[in-house]
């Protein structure tokens, strides 16, 4: 753990060619240490953290007075945080009889400050929620006892999840489980909280603004998508080509659990969309063996998305893995026993993330816990299934190389296409590809599902989304559109982006055609493009251009009366005329 | 270990803490002649004169030293204890 006095150093650095971030911190305790925190913390996470910190307890007239300096300053997320000591103090100043309604009176105001914010900001609320503290005097009865404050702060901690999904721009971060994980003697100092009104240690701040900044990662698209799992004393004990199937360690047994752990914590990640792969210096039958035939393995090969095992080296082995999931090495995680292994990997490949896994691999869980590598800020039916998705992608290539000319691999391909307005359905996956595409995407214009739905409701937007499907399987949801009526009949292309999976598949010309078969019967008679670069979005530096766009002035422009070339290459199955209501 | 080896090591704290290679505290130093000794920074000295000498300070003392010597004083205290 990073302490404070190490990451407060990082404020003196300079943080100029970093990506900026507008965040306010608001609290009802001593903020000052956590704002430094926050900003060193940003510094290890490559972001320039432009920090409003509110006056000490001022959280109240920020967020329901709206000519305050919170909604001037006009920040990308807000922090609120409302410490326990504080909630403890405003439930023994109850009035006789409140007990048992306290944790809906407070979930009530988290309501109205959430849709305050929400009506006059964009920002995303990350809300701190609360750490257990009990003065016990109901001893363990509390549990029994709803006018217990234990009993009333479980419940708003319980209720402030069901919150949050409800609401997909109101984002807790978990303070409860990183005291618990931390220790509450680390957490806290007793004399700080009684002289300064500080309510965590320094170095706790620390914690707490690395979680926060976890969960601000995630938003603007910085997250976890793959983990490159190396596999003798990584995910099993000993070494498979020495100790053969029946000696290495796996299962309920001793050494055996701590794999056993390790890979259950793969499969849940799996589950998630995570994408796994192994790079193992083996004969690759015999690192197959163990998946195919262990009775203890939780790991299965229908598991891995990509499986290399040789004697090559494994900075190129895992260039190798990246190529064929066409994800940036910043996304990926690379798991490895071996020191040696971890930095030459480091070394090499200096984005990818190689945590330092102790020498006990009784360790590893609580080691990777504490690490939090795997924050995100949604969730998709699309995700459970990535890994399907990615297999159908390695049959796809074989099929591939069975023809000459990439027209008629197009076209055996027997593609078809829905093309639908964005729906309740599809809402939640359209925005998760605003927040994670970073390499198609013309704008990189982020959107939670709240703002998506705002736009709509505007009428102002006409929405595309495009679900893919060939002779091999579903694509699932792959491109999503969002034109703005700019009036004068000009519809601006304001969000065009598709994932990489469905590269070279002429679905750009496709989308395109249905662009300006949408703009046609609205009668516009220009469609606007823009190209906003980023380190990332090269891919689609001369897309417009490609299609046919003309350059006039900062914009590309397309006459809708031009006839386009047509896709021949897939079928369209839906069609919508855009318009959402 | 004497008060005065104690404020040769919690100089070294100074130093790192408040990010000052040139800062030499003795006996009579108060927050008033560091310019970098404010509030904040005081409680990061605490911090960090704690785990050095794995001691704890108390609630009444993170304020209540009137200079260096006493806190060094007190820490001596604390250390024999």
């Amino acid at each position: 753990m990073t302490d404070f006095t190490t990451i407060k150093k990082n404020l003196k650095k300079d943080y100029s060619s970093f990506k900026g971030v507008k965040l306010a911190l608001l609290g009802d305790s001593a903020t000052q240490l956590f704002r430094i925190a926050l900003r060193g913390c940003a510094f290890e996470d490559k972001i320039d953290l432009d920090i409003f910190e509110a006056d000490y307890d001022q959280i109240e007239r920020m967020i329901f007075d709206t000519a305050s300096e919170l909604y001037a300053f006009n920040p990308d997320f807000v922090v609120i945080f409302q410490s326990t000591r504080k909630l403890k103090h405003r439930f023994y100043k109850l009035e006789k009889g409140g007990a048992d309604h306290f944790a809906e009176i407070h979930l009530d105001f988290v309501q109205e400050a959430f849709t305050t914010l929400n009506a006059h900001l964009r920002s995303k609320i990350i809300y701190l929620n609360f750490n257990e503290l009990d003065d016990r005097e109901f001893g363990n009865y509390a549990n029994k006892i709803a006018i217990s404050f234990l009993y009333q702060l479980r419940k708003i901690n319980f209720e402030l999840m069901t919150f949050a999904q409800r609401h997909p721009g109101f984002f807790i971060c978990d303070l409860s489980y990183l005291v618990t994980q931390t220790g509450s003697q680390n957490a806290t100092d007793e004399k700080f909280y009684v002289d300064v009104d500080l309510h965590f240690t320094p170095d706790f701040f620390v914690v707490v603004a690395g979680n926060i900044l976890d969960i601000v990662n995630a938003a603007i698209g910085r997250m976890t998508k793959c983990v490159v799992l190396d596999l003798d004393n990584t995910v099993w004990g000993g070494i498979i080509g020495d100790d053969g199937m029946e000696r290495i360690q796996i299962g309920d047994y001793q050494l055996g659990k701590a794999f056993l752990q390790l890979q259950n914590l793969a499969k849940q990640l799996k589950e998630r969309g995570i994408i796994l792969a192994v790079c193992s210096k083996n004969t690759d039958s015999i690192a197959r063996e163990p998946f195919e035939k262990h009775p203890q393995m939780v790991l299965r090969l229908d598991d891995i998305a990509v499986f290399v095992a040789n004697w090559e080296n494994k900075v190129d082995n895992i260039k190798y893995i990246r190529e064929v999931l066409d994800i940036g090495f910043d996304s990926m995680v690379f798991l490895d026993d071996n020191p040696f292994e971890r930095d030459m990997v480091r070394t090499h490949i200096p984005e990818i993330t190689v945590p330092e896994l102790p020498a006990d691999p009784a360790l590893y869980l609580d080691f990777l816990r504490n690490e939090n590598l795997f924050e995100t800020v949604s969730f998709s039916e699309e995700d459970r299934t990535r890994t399907v998705l990615y297999q159908v992608e390695a049959d796809r290539q074989k099929f591939k190389r069975t023809f000459t000319d990439e027209g008629s691999y197009l076209l055996g391909l027997e593609m078809e296409c829905d093309v639908e307005p964005i729906s309740s359905f599809t809402l939640p996956r359209v925005a998760q590809l605003t927040q994670r595409s970073n390499q198609f995407n013309l704008r990189t214009m982020r959107y939670s599902e709240d703002d998506l739905k705002k736009m709509i409701d505007s009428g102002r937007f006409f929405t595309l989304t495009f679900t893919l499907r060939d002779k091999f399987g579903d694509h699932g949801l792959i491109s999503a559109i969002i034109l703005e009526d700019k009036g004068d009949g000009a519809l601006f292309i304001d969000t065009w982006i598709m994932s990489c999976r469905v590269l070279k598949r002429n679905v750009e010309n496709f989308v395109l055609n249905e662009i300006l078969e949408l703009a046609r019967e609205n009668h516009f008679r220009s469609i606007i493009g823009e190209y906003i670069p980023t380190p990332k979005n090269g891919l689609v530096k001369s897309l417009l251009k490609d299609l046919g766009f003309v350059s006039r002035g900062s914009g590309w422009y397309l006459d809708t009366g031009l006839e386009i070339s047509q896709a021949q290459y897939i079928k369209k199955t839906i069609y919508d005329n855009g318009r959402n209501n | 270990m004497t008060t005065d080896e104690i404020i040769e090591q919690v100089n070294e704290i100074f130093v790192e803490v408040l990010e000052n290679q040139a800062i030499r505290i003795n006996r009579e130093t108060t927050a008033a002649d560091v310019p970098e000794w404010d509030s904040l920074n005081h409680i990061m000295l605490v911090v960090e004169i704690e785990k050095k000498f794995k001691i704890r300070f108390s609630s009444g003392e993170v304020g209540g030293f009137r200079n260096v010597g006493e806190m060094c004083e007190a820490i001596r205290a604390k250390m024999q204890a």
